[in-house]
This record gives C-alpha cells, structure tokens and sequence, in this order.
C-alpha cells in the first residue's frame, strides 16, 4: 500500500476543486498521481490494499453536509442522498413499503457491518470483482492491458462471470442494489466543478465495456454523485427482488432480478426487469418486459419471460448453470408480484 | 517389571459393558471407574481460558511485542516456474526503515561451486525467495515491492491431468521425498519411482498391502459398482496464520510461534542454525488453529531467525490470508477410482482402488488407508499416485487422505447398497464389524429419525429434502515420547509443565481435569503451564494423538506427586499412606473419618518447596498393534446429514448433521461438541464451498482472500447434534483419545449421499455447486 494523503472535504464545491481522476481511469492508466473520492471506502481501500490503486491523495467525502438524507414524498417519490448508508436504506419504513424491491436488495447485500458504513453513492460507483481485474498479477483490458483473462475458453477461471453482453469485458457488476434502482427507474443526480447538476437515468449511468473498457459508470473527475431520485410508485406498483448467492450470510450476487410492475388486476400493464450479476452492467431485460406486458401474472408467463430473457444469453465455458438460475429467478420474482 | 492385575471397565455403557483384567505395571494409578463415577473427568468443564480469549487478554504470536522489534515480510515469487537470473536488492536496502534483506540461497556441498545456481528454482506461485525485516510492516512491504527479481521463464503445469499427460512440462526432475508435514500420518510416499510428474505408486500401509485375489474376488461378485469421484483442493485457512516472532540473543534463541509441534519446530531450528537443542526455546501460549499446516518452522521461522541474526534484533514475521493460502498448506484434491463387488447377500468380495492427486510441489496426495480398513473385504488393492504440479505444497490436513477416501468410499457403498436393495444403513449393520459404530448407527438413526427417509428422488415440488449417512475410521494414534512434569507447591499450589501446546480445542482444561480429578481438586486449583519446550517433551497436535498420548502420563505424574504427598501426611498421622485419600481439597483417611487436613496443609509438611514428578507415556496396557504406537481400536464415527436441494436454482442447503462420535473415555463433553462442531462445519465447507480456483493460463491462485474463498458463515451452517458414545478399552491411565480428525471425515461423504437421496441423481465430485446440481439434472442448455 501506498503512502498517500487525505483530505477532509468540507463541501461539494470543496470535493470538486481537489479530485483530479475517477479510480477506473487511475486502474486504467496508472499515473499515480491520482486524486481520487472516498465515501465509506470499501471499494477504494480494497484497491489500494491490493497495491492496484496508488493514490497520491484521497478526499473524504463521507463527512460532506448535506448528502446524508431520505425525503420520500407520495408524488415526487423518492430521494437518497448519496451518503446515505445502506443500513438507512434498509431501515427506512417508506422505502420497504413504496420500493420493497429496493429495501430487499439493500436488505441481501453486504453484511450488516459494512451496511453500517457503506453509503448508497459509492455503492453503485464500485467497481466490479472479477478476479482478474483485481489481481496485481493479471494485467487485464480493464488496467489497460490486452487480454481478458477471464474470457479465455481454455483456461478462464468465468464461474461468476457474464453471460449476456460478454464479448469484451466479462465481469459483472458489482452493485447488486443497483439492479433495483434501474428496475424503478431511478435517476442519478449528478453535479461538476462548475456546480451544474444533470439527471442521469440509471440505463444511462453505467457504461458497457464494450462502450469504452475504462470506466464503468459514465462519472468523469471532477463529477460527484449527491443524490438518487425514484419516481413515485402508484398505487398499482407492485415489487420483488431475488438474488442468488453461494452463502446467505454474505456473497456476490450470482444472478438477481429486481421487477416492477404495473398491474391491473393479476395483469401486468407495464414491466420493468432488470438482471444483476449477468452482464458487466446491470441489465434490462426488454425481451422479458415484452413477454409480460399485459399478459397475466401467472406462471406460465412468468416462464415464458424468464425464458424469453435468456435469448441473449450466451455462457462462457464455466457459466451456463446461469442460464437455468436466471429463469428459475426471473419467474420466482414475478411470481412474487401476484 | 513388577505388575499388579486390576479389574477394568470395558465396552460400551449402555450397550455391552463389562470388565475386564489387564496386567499393569505396579506404578501405574489404580483404575478409574466410569464417568458416571467420576467428579470432573467427562463433564461439562468451562475451558480454563475462554475468559482470555474472549475478552483478547490472551496473547497470541502476532501479539507479541518485543524492545526494538523488527517487523519483517517475505518475498514470493511471482512465477509458477523459472530460473532466478539475479535479484537486485539494492533499492530496498537503501529504503529508510529498512534493517536487513535476506534472500534464500542454495548451499552447495564443501569444496563444491553451487552448480544449480545462487538462487533455488521456482516451482510455484508464492515460493519463498527471501524477506526483509524494518522498522514497520509498512516499510518492510514497500521494501518487498522494490526488490526486482529476474526470471528465466520456464513452462509450467497447474492443472493435474495435463501434468499427467506424456510430454507435460516437468515440476521436479529429481526423485524426491516427501517433507516433513507433506501427508497422512505415518505414510511416507516415495518420489522416486513413477515417471514425469506422475510418482508411486504407494500400495501399502502400516496396516498391510493388497490382500486376497482381486481377480477371483470380482468373479465371485453377483453386484458391482464401479466409479470415479473427484475432490478439490482445499486450503486450510485457520483463523490466525502461520507466524513467529525470533529473538535470538546471544545465548538463546527465543522462538515464539503458532504451531501445531513446539518441540518439532526446536529441533527444526536447532537443526538449520546448528545449534544445540537446549538453546532454543519454542513458545506457544495460545494458537488459533491449525488443522495440519503447522507441524513445522516452515520458511518463515528460519527466515525470522536469519533476520534476526543480520540485525542483531528480535524480528516479528506473520504471514498474511493470501501467502496462507498459496504457500502455507492444502488438502490435495484427488481422482479416485473404486471398484466395490458383493454377493446378493451382501457380502463384499472386492475392493479395487487407485487414485490421482496432487499437492502441487509436494507429495503426500493419498486417499488414505479408509477402504483398506472400514469394511473387512477378503480381496483389495489400492495404488496411489502423487502428480506433481506447479502449485503450493500440500500440507496434512484434518484426517490427510481419508476424507478424500471416505466421499467415494461411503458413496460407493451407499450405491452398492441400492443395489442389493438395502437400507444403507441396515446394509453397514450386514458388513461393518465395529461395535462401536453399531451402537452410533442405532443411536444416531433414532436421533436423527432416519425411519423418514424416502427413496431417492421421490420428494415433490421444487426444493426437495434428502437423508443420507456416512461413516469413518481413524487409528488411535499414541505417541510415546510425551512426557509432563507435574509440581505441587508448599502453598498448596499445582502445576502442570509440557512442551505439549493446545491448538485451541482445549488441551489446557482436560490436563487440569485429569490432575484435579486425580488429586481430588478443583479445576481452578491446577495452573497449567504448556506449549514451552523447556518444558518435557509432549506431543504434536496431530493425527488426533493428543488427548490418548499426554493425559496418561499427566495422570501417571500427578498420581506420582499425590503418593509422595500422601507419605508425609501418613508419616505424621502414623497410618498406611495406601489408607489415604484426596477429596474436595482435603486429605482424609479411609477407616477413620475423624482425619482430615486441607491439601494446602498438607503441602506445608514437604521437606522441600515442591514435590516434582515427571511421568512420560506409558505402553498401552493391552499392548501395541505396532510398537511406535498404533494402538488397537479405532476412533468409529457415523454421520448423517439431512438437506435441501433447490432443483431450479441447483442450491444445496445442508439443514441438519447428526454426529456420533466415539474417542474412548470422553473427559469434556463441551469441549468435544466444539470440536466436533468444528469438524462437521469444515465438512459441510469442503462438500459445497470452499475451492482452491487456480488460473492454468498464470499459475496464479485467483481466489487468495476470505471474499473468493468461500468458507462458510453462520447462515450456512447447520443445526449440528453431537452424539458421544463412551467406550472404554482399559488402554490406559485415562483410557481417554483425540476427536480432531474423525469429526471431520465423513460429512462430505453423508451430504453426497443425501443429495442423492433427495433428487435421485448422484454427484460425484465436490464442491457440489449450483452448476453441478443443474448439470446432474439436466438443465443446463435447455433453453
């Protein structure tokens, strides 16, 4: 580990005016010169643990006043500050009654200990695990090097890798809450230097490897999260999230779905799908979306869209069990909705 | 030799008990009765440091904090296999903070030039090149990334059946032997014969070689079973790592280490420094597991000394979760076949194995001596092969062998029960002769309720149950070079000294029980001074030899002291001492209730300030099946797992493990449930969780943390029920045996089995994983 220095950011505009480089552009390009965020720091810290991230200093935003914040309001819906932890999160009674998805998702990830510090900002800015890209000893596409060595069908190491959306990065993100916002629709609010803020669309917050291999959200430097926004749900919203794992005490996700329904009656008016852990982002699965929409909720349907979500599936040689985990897990989460 | 013959209780209470006579030496203490009769030997005794622990009073190695200590760190390498062309220590050095670098060196013979190079050839990922000791483990790390190794590539082989194939790159070109902790207990596996990476085979164990015809026994068979199972690699990850802090003063050398053997890890650095035994002194206080990994000094403790000794300092060297994993130790995987025949009456007339494993750069990748010994079988042949690969050395590992053995053994049989259309249980009545496991079989299926087991397959819905058994064997080891000196004081004051170190399962608490028991005390009354090898010489804490080698002679010594002190109270009382008796802390007299003295009274009557008494480990009363101390009996277990198999989604969950146990004389009933815990949960982790996952492309370990390396957590473990059987054999002093390795063999092999039971397909190789449920169903590439 690198002997770096700290910076207690006071505000945004402090923050801003100190960072100089986001961590996927420091993996990719190794300048060790890097001033970099740090909100509960458990994604960062892991990097500079591991020797992968030199920072010449870090800025704590943590401490910033003002990000730490749930409103919830029945028609302007949701907002979450970015410093909220996800021990808030999953305590918060609005959010398990209006966004049981959500407060399912926060309530399986992590442990307890680290939900107690790890905030919801840094959550679905963390960078994927994928065991090459977090070796000192694999020089992947990811940090700049030339081979995903995950993808190699001969001796790629792929058992939690993707299966859809695999043809140049392979790993899976990491944020398996993140898979539940993009399911409501949930909105990143975002602010610059010059103190301008843009609403991002989780669907256009994270960037696809096969975009640009070096980031994997579209954050720049001298960009910072304060807030993430859910529309309101109706009073015909209906919610359920599934995430498979390897342990229940605390794992990666495997596969997990988050659906949001709009229903009548016991059919689906509207759908929205999206699976975690099977691309290198969170994916929205329109051909399940399609297969459901008024359609009833039952579980020949419910079948039919799991399926109908792995059409573009395409395993990798140590993944395919995958594909039966996400159906069984599609049409298990939209069972729930009925 | 003078002798006495005194009347033993022997069998099982409950089942079968009686007595018999043995012939003992005139010195041994008089015979102790039942449990049931006893005051705190087989009760529940609070573990005499679990205060400590809790509350982190107690110091272990890397708590240790020395006057102008060094902390030091270890290069590795990070090439699976090369020539070292030079190492460039020159930045490190001149880092501040840094007060040495010492690199490993080969040492050629006298008069010779070092014909294979300065440095030792890499074999794998994490070798131990050298290290650096400086003022923090900061600047010890920096100093490590400043070192510049070069290497002359050289190709390599990680996975076991490439490095089988003719034309394989070569690990080792050289025969080798097998290293000191390398694998099962007693066998030693030989390099030398074998071709490319391939070595053995090893047919033959302390308990004989092949017997009967194999041939004629398989023509006599009317039902056969024939298979392949496949293990893992699977480190041992015990919660404190390999470590040492080395003070080498000038006429000592101060070893504090984690270890599994303080006497062995003194005589190892006694060994490589050429010094005499007597000056250096090993310390064990407290040890946070082991499992096998820890019998030796390993690199890191000559690499500490060799530090120490260039800086003239004390030098602290713990190694980290990752260098635990790739360098510090593995259970073997294996490939192992078995051929199993019966008659339709159940008779078995065959067993055929052969087996393939690999401990990457070491030998020692058995699959132990389970199906030469669980059933009697007039027919069987084993051939074991070690593979060599470019991976880190296997190291013993709970039981090294068997439970690889005991997956497919009990699967095979569990199979072949089906076959003959038998219970499987009720099928082990017909051709396992222990008693002691008849008796586990009938308790732990009543416990267990194994009376609801359905056919396989047969449950409906989506998550379907399953019940299954398995069964195990393990030699009751003794190691005769175990001695303990026991001292009472003139202030009333016991001691108990051995070099004898506790790995955590509670050593300290059952020596105490065994003197407070003999010397009529209470467990608080006896300080127990161990893992010090200025102390007699005990045991290592391996092979489950601990409990059956040092609480004989540590009764014997205590009895010893208590005669002595006896003496002098019937010298004073002018009685017979032969009258007198401890109870309660107060001496008293058998045919006069009137005289009584408290024990610490009574110390005021030594001559001297202390009584002193050192016994060492007695012959076993009926004698040795072989006379290093393969005693007879065995350590029988049967185990039965219930679980729950998602078919959609392939997750096994393991919901229930009933655990019947039997190590002899049991002295502490809580102490043996932990251990026994402790083994199931490593079993149910080796069945479906943990995985060495290695990159064939690099040759590196991808999974060296405790996020990748799934060990299980609290919601992964079972309800687990204990299921003790008492079983005196009239042995012993103490009559009392170890329960490390059994606890832990055949879990593995009862999940399999009731994964079996519950959805009707069988899986034949572990970890069982999603991927391998869904496969085995059938619904992968479905879509």
């Amino acid at each position: 580990m690198n002997k770096f220095s700290w910076y207690e950011a006071k505000s945004v505009e402090d923050a801003l005016q100190q960072v100089n480089s986001t961590v996927s552009e420091e993996l990719y390009q190794h300048t060790n010169k890097a001033t970099v965020f740090k909100s509960g720091g458990i994604d960062v810290f892991d990097w500079v643990k591991e020797g992968l991230l030199q920072p010449e200093k870090i800025v704590n935003i943590r401490n910033i006043p003002g990000l730490d914040k749930i409103r919830y309001d029945k028609k302007e819906g949701l907002s979450i500050g970015a410093n909220v932890t996800l021990e808030e999160i999953a305590s918060n009674p609005e959010i398990k009654n209006n966004y049981l998805a959500l407060h399912q998702a926060v309530n399986h990830a992590s442990t307890p200990q680290l939900r107690n510090i790890s905030t919801l900002g840094g959550n679905i800015a963390q960078h994927n695990r994928c065991w090459y890209f977090r070796s000192v000893d694999h020089e992947c596409r990811r940090k700049g090097g030339d081979i995903c060595f995950a993808r190699l069908s001969q001796t790629g190491e792929n058992e939690n890798h993707a299966i859809i959306e695999n043809s140049s990065c392979v790993s899976v993100h990491a944020s398996s809450i993140s898979t539940a916002l993009m399911a409501f629709n949930a909105s990143v609010i975002i602010i610059n230097s010059e103190g301008e803020k843009k609403k991002v669309g989780m669907d256009d917050f994270f960037v696809s490897p096969v975009k640009d291999i070096g980031m994997e959200n579209i954050l720049q430097a001298k960009e910072l999260i304060t807030e993430i926004v859910l529309p309101a749900p109706t009073k015909n919203t209906r919610s359920a999230y599934i995430k498979q794992v390897a342990r229940e005490s605390y794992d990666w996700s495997l596969g997990d779905v988050a659906v949001v329904f709009e229903i009548s009656g016991n059919t689906c008016r509207t759908a929205s799908i999206v699976l975690g852990a099977a691309a290198p982002v969170p994916y929205r699965s329109i051909e399940a979306q399609q297969a459901i929409e008024n359609k009833v909720i039952n579980d020949k349907n419910a079948v039919a869209a799991a399926k109908a979500a792995m059409t573009v599936a395409r395993p990798l040689a140590k993944n395919d069990y995958k594909v039966p985990l996400f159906v069984a897990s599609i049409r298990q989460a939209i069972l729930e909705i009925s | 030799m003078d002798t006495r013959k005194e009347k033993f209780p022997y069998g099982i209470p409950g089942h079968n008990l009686s007595e018999i006579e043995r012939e003992i030496p005139i010195e041994e203490p008089p015979v102790w009765p039942v449990n049931d009769k006893l005051k705190v030997i087989g009760k529940r005794v609070t573990r005499i440091d679990a205060l400590d622990k809790v509350t982190g009073k107690a110091k272990y190695t890397s708590d240790i904090k020395l006057p102008g200590m060094l902390y030091s760190k270890m290069l590795r390498s990070n090439v699976p296999h090369a020539v070292i062309t030079s190492i460039d220590i020159s930045k490190a050095k001149s880092l501040p903070g840094v007060h040495a670098v010492h690199l490993i060196e080969n040492t050629p013979k006298d008069g010779e030039e070092n014909k294979e190079g300065t440095y030792p050839m890499v074999k794998y990922v994490g070798q131990p090149l050298g290290g650096v000791a400086a003022e923090s483990l900061e600047i010890a790390k920096d100093a490590i990334e400043l070192i510049k190794v070069n290497y002359e590539k050289k190709p390599f082989v990680i996975d076991m059946e490439a490095a089988m194939e003719i034309g394989a790159p070569i690990v080792f070109d050289e025969p080798i032997t097998q290293q000191e902790d390398g694998g099962d207990v007693g066998e030693v596996h030989d390099g030398s014969k074998g071709q490319g990476n391939v070595r053995g085979p090893s047919t033959s164990s302390f308990f004989g070689g092949p017997r009967g015809d194999l041939e004629k026994g398989f023509a006599e068979a009317d039902v056969v079973v024939e298979r392949t199972y496949r293990t893992q690699v699977h480190t041992h990850m015990p919660l404190e790592t390999h470590g040492v802090v080395v003070d080498w003063q000038p006429d000592i050398m101060m070893v504090y280490t984690s270890t599994q053997n303080t006497n062995n890890v003194r005589n190892e650095m006694a060994s490589v420094f050429n010094l005499p035994k007597s000056k250096v002194r090993v310390v064990c206080e407290f040890m946070g597991g082991g499992f096998g990994a820890k019998h030796s000094a390993g690199s890191f403790g000559p690499m500490a000394a060799n530090l120490a000794k260039k800086t003239g300092r004390p030098v602290w060297l713990m190694l980290d979760r990752q260098e635990e994993h790739i360098a510090e130790g593995n259970r073997p995987s294996s490939i192992h076949y078995l051929k199993i025949g019966a008659k339709n009456d159940g008779t078995l007339t065959g067993i055929q194995q052969r087996s393939h494993g690999t401990a990457g750069v070491a030998l020692g990748a058995g699959v132990g001596r389970i199906a030469q010994i669980l059933y009697s079988c007039p027919n069987f042949a084993t051939e074991q092969y070690d593979v060599l690969t470019n991976a880190g050395p296997g190291a013993a590992w709970r039981a090294p062998g068997n439970v690889q053995g005991a997956f497919g053994l009990e699967q095979a049989i569990d199979e072949l029960a089906e076959k003959l259309k038998m219970d499987p249980l009720k099928y082990r009545d017909l051709i396992d002769k222990s008693e002691v496991r008849k008796v586990e079989r009938q308790r732990g299926a009543e416990l267990f309720d194994w009376s609801r087991r359905q056919p396989a397959g047969s449950g409906k819905g989506t998550v379907k149950k399953g019940l299954g058994v398995g069964q195990s064997t393990w030699p009751r080891f003794v190691t005769l070079d175990s001695s303990v000196e026991i001292k009472i004081h003139n202030d009333g004051g016991v001691e108990i000294r051995s070099s004898v170190q506790d790995i955590g399962t509670g050593t300290k608490t059952i020596l105490a029980q065994v003197v407070a028991e003999e010397l009529g005390l209470e467990v608080k009354d006896v300080k127990v001074n161990i893992g010090d090898t200025f102390f007699p010489v005990g045991p290592g804490s391996g092979g489950s030899v601990v409990t059956g080698s040092i609480t004989p002679p540590t009764r014997n010594a205590a009895f010893e002291a208590k005669t002595a002190l006896l003496k002098l109270v019937a010298k004073k009382w002018e009685t017979d001492s032969s009258d007198l008796f401890i109870e309660g802390g107060q001496v008293g007299h058998k045919k006069d209730v009137n005289l009584k003295m408290a024990f610490k009274e009574a110390t005021k009557l030594m001559r001297t300030s202390q009584i002193s008494k050192t016994a060492s480990r007695s012959d076993d009363y009926g004698g040795f099946q072989q006379p290093w101390g393969l005693a007879f009996g065995d350590l029988g277990s049967v185990q039965f797992a219930e679980v729950s198999v998602n078919t959609d989604t392939g997750f096994v969950k393991v919901d229930k493990i009933v655990a019947a146990h039997s190590c002899g004389r049991p002295l502490n009933i809580g102490q043996l449930e932990s251990q026994i815990n402790g083994g199931v949960i490593q079993g149910v982790s080796y069945a479906l969780y943990e995985n060495r996952v290695m990159d064939k492309r690099t040759g590196h370990m991808m999974n060296a943390n405790v996020d990748q390396y799934k060990v299980p957590f609290s919601m992964e473990i079972p309800e687990i029920e204990t299921l003790i059987v008492e079983e005196y054999s009239a042995l012993s002093s103490t009559d009392a045996y170890g329960i490390g390795e059994p606890a832990n063999i055949a879990t593995a092999a009862a999940i399999a089995n009731a994964v079996y039971n519950a959805i009707g397909v069988r899986i034949y190789e572990i970890p069982i994983t999603p991927s391998s449920i869904l496969k085995a169903l059938n619904k992968v590439s479905q879509i």
